[in-house]
């Protein structure tokens, strides 16, 4: 079985710095990740090799430094990995991300499933893994929970909904987005870090993928920004010292006062 | 001129709530831009009743594609309906709910149609001059807004998080005409099938879709403190959350958590205790109405988000909390 797991190079939100006189982050000096909710998108991707046999790829989209992010899923486990990176592609909303990524993942062959993170944590939008399906005309299942197993060409899979669970059968080819709960994942080997070391990862870009200029990077994106702006960190909300039991009844008082005032609370005023 | 359309969601022949929040937003989009509004319904056995209640909670028209075999989302088929539609009768707008089915539909017609989508959006308006919708939502972790438009494209398409907006009052006297569109079969992708629903787990919780959350952390020490959060919770009329931290812990389940790899809410009430507030919890309530915080660091993250911050021990001040809560309930009963 093949598998190909699109994934994200993220800055790493805990070390997020804002410019508080242009409202964009601050890019210089950020350390960067592997989309947190990306591993679980390579950790089940890892099991199902596991259980299954076949291959998985890691793909990206992103300057060169995005490489970095490959490398770590290599050292994770996987097989292969292929970098999408031109200059063109920059400013890219999820329309045209999802395009160039189908294209380059139709131009490295035949595969049976591609696995995603649910979203990114930086663009948080969770557009692109349904994007690509639609580009490739696959069917697609969000928010995947638990692969019971693949037989006979079909995936029997949980996903979590509103309301529970729904249960799917989805055949192959097709792509899962997958949340949290699907699987632990794993860390980099040391075997796998001597393989990412090693590996040659090659890059796609205008000059050997196949692409409709009208459809990549800024120009190719219908969406555009048209501004950035910093909200408001606090709320200016009120702080009650409750460390003593007399305090923790005023605190409660007034607790109570601030939510029935707000119409958040039934009953009678006391 | 087709108009702003808005998606309905139904379960069991019933419409589900976000049908009408959504429609509060179109209400406002369709009356800056002057052209009508439609409620869009693909499913199955919602009765011609229940579709009234769309026109009197603001709806223009309703377009109604139901059918047995709609009854459950299925992407490809909703899909290939919905691009049908577009392609038919060109809206300017579409909103759908950020709900499990309207975050995958969505981005599946947009690419379908070449349209831009925007997720997540707290606020829509239309650009003076241009008519173009104006699409603000947060980012990075909510550390910034973004405002975004689709200048050249058509439709402009948006999703909207469920309990961010309070629908439109009821209004009987409004009058609206209701089409029934007959599912063309040949839209039907049967590749997937839906097996059924797991409904029996213990402890599912609807988080995105409750109006008040109370929600605990590591502070709680221990999963059996969790018991005073759902007592809390049941009498305030919501459900229970939990930080990553407390799930991890194997405390509460997975479809308890809250922040950037759960669910991102936006209740009329956040209660977090015990709860420090670290970015990636914090990503996920920003959009909460109302944010009270219980935590004994007077310095906790939470506490500076929060509308009413308690610096002091959940264990005393939930207990004191509910006892007060009990008894206004009796008082009232």
């Amino acid at each position: 079985m093949k598998i190909i797991v699109p994934i994200k190079q993220v800055p790493e939100t805990s070390n997020v710095k804002m410019d508080p006189e242009t409202g964009t982050v601050i890019r210089a000096g950020i350390e960067t990740v592997v989309n947190p909710l990306d591993l679980y998108a390579l950790e089940a991707a890892l099991r199902l090799k596991e259980q299954y046999g076949g291959t998985v790829t890691a793909i990206t989209m992103g300057p060169p430094p995005a490489v970095k992010a490959l490398k770590e899923a290599v050292a994770m486990g996987c097989d292969n990995a292929a970098l999408v990176s031109d200059r063109a592609f920059g400013g890219a909303d999820t329309w045209a991300t999802s395009y160039t990524l189908a294209q380059a993942i139709l131009h490295m062959g035949a595969f049976d499933l591609i696995l995603t993170g649910e979203r990114a944590t930086d663009g948080d939008t969770a557009q692109v893994g349904p994007g690509i399906a639609a580009w490739l005309d696959l069917p697609v299942a969000t928010y995947v929970a638990r692969i019971e197993g693949i037989a006979k060409g079909r995936l029997t899979l949980e996903r979590l909904v509103e309301e529970g669970y729904q249960q799917l059968s989805v055949p192959l080819p097709c792509l899962l987005t997958v949340v949290k709960e699907i699987a632990a994942p794993r860390l980099p080997t040391l075997r796998g870090k001597k393989a990412a070391m090693r590996m040659e990862i090659p890059v796609f870009s205008t000059a050997n993928l196949p692409l409709d200029s009208g459809c990549i990077g800024l120009k190719g994106s219908p969406t555009k920004v048209v501004r950035i702006n910093t909200p408001k960190v606090t709320r200016g909300g009120r702080k009650v010292l409750a460390t003593d039991d007399g305090a923790v009844e005023a605190a409660v008082d007034g607790l109570i006062a601030f939510l029935d005032e707000k119409g958040l609370i039934e009953g009678e005023r006391q | 001129m087709s108009g702003v359309w808005t998606l309905a969601e139904q379960a069991h022949g019933e419409l589900k709530g976000v049908s009408f929040e959504l429609l509060a937003r179109g209400r406002k989009l369709a009356d800056q831009l002057g052209v009508p509004l439609v409620s869009v319904l693909i499913g199955d056995g919602v009765e011609d009743s229940r579709l009234h209640e769309l026109i009197a909670r603001g709806a223009d028209e309703v377009y109604a594609v139901q059918d047995p075999r709609l009854a459950h989302f299925v992407c490809e088929t909703y899909a290939r309906i919905l691009t049908h539609l577009i392609n038919e009768r060109k809206p300017d707008i579409i909103l759908a709910a950020a709900t499990s089915s309207g975050r995958t539909l969505m981005p599946y017609v947009a690419v379908r149609v070449r349209a831009g989508l925007t997720a997540d959006c707290t606020e829509l308006d239309i650009e003076e001059g241009t008519g173009n919708l104006l699409q603000t939502r947060p980012a990075i972790g909510g550390n910034i807004m973004a405002t975004i438009k689709t200048p050249h494209h058509r439709p402009q398409m948006a999703t909207v998080r469920p309990k961010s907006t309070r629908p439109l009052p009821p209004d009987p006297t409004r009058r609206g005409t209701i089409m029934s569109i007959p599912l063309d079969a040949s839209l039907v992708d049967p590749r997937v099938t839906v097996l059924g629903y797991r409904r029996d787990v213990s402890d599912f919780v609807n988080l995105e879709e409750s109006d008040i959350v109370v929600a605990g952390g590591k502070g709680l020490k221990k999963g059996e403190h969790f018991a005073m959060l759902r007592r809390l919770a049941e009498t305030l009329g919501g459900v229970v959350g939990a930080s990553r931290e407390a799930v991890d812990r194997g405390w509460i389940g997975y479809p308890h958590q809250i922040g950037l790899s759960g669910k991102t809410i936006s209740p009329k009430l956040y209660l977090g205790a015990g709860i420090s507030g670290s970015i990636q919890h914090l990503a996920g309530i920003k959009t909460s109405e109302i944010i009270v915080s219980v935590n004994p660091d007077p310095d906790a993250p939470l506490h500076q988000v929060a509308d009413y911050a308690i610096v002091g021990d959940a264990f005393q001040i939930l207990p004191a909390l509910q006892r007060r809560l009990e008894a206004r309930k009796g008082k009232k009963a």
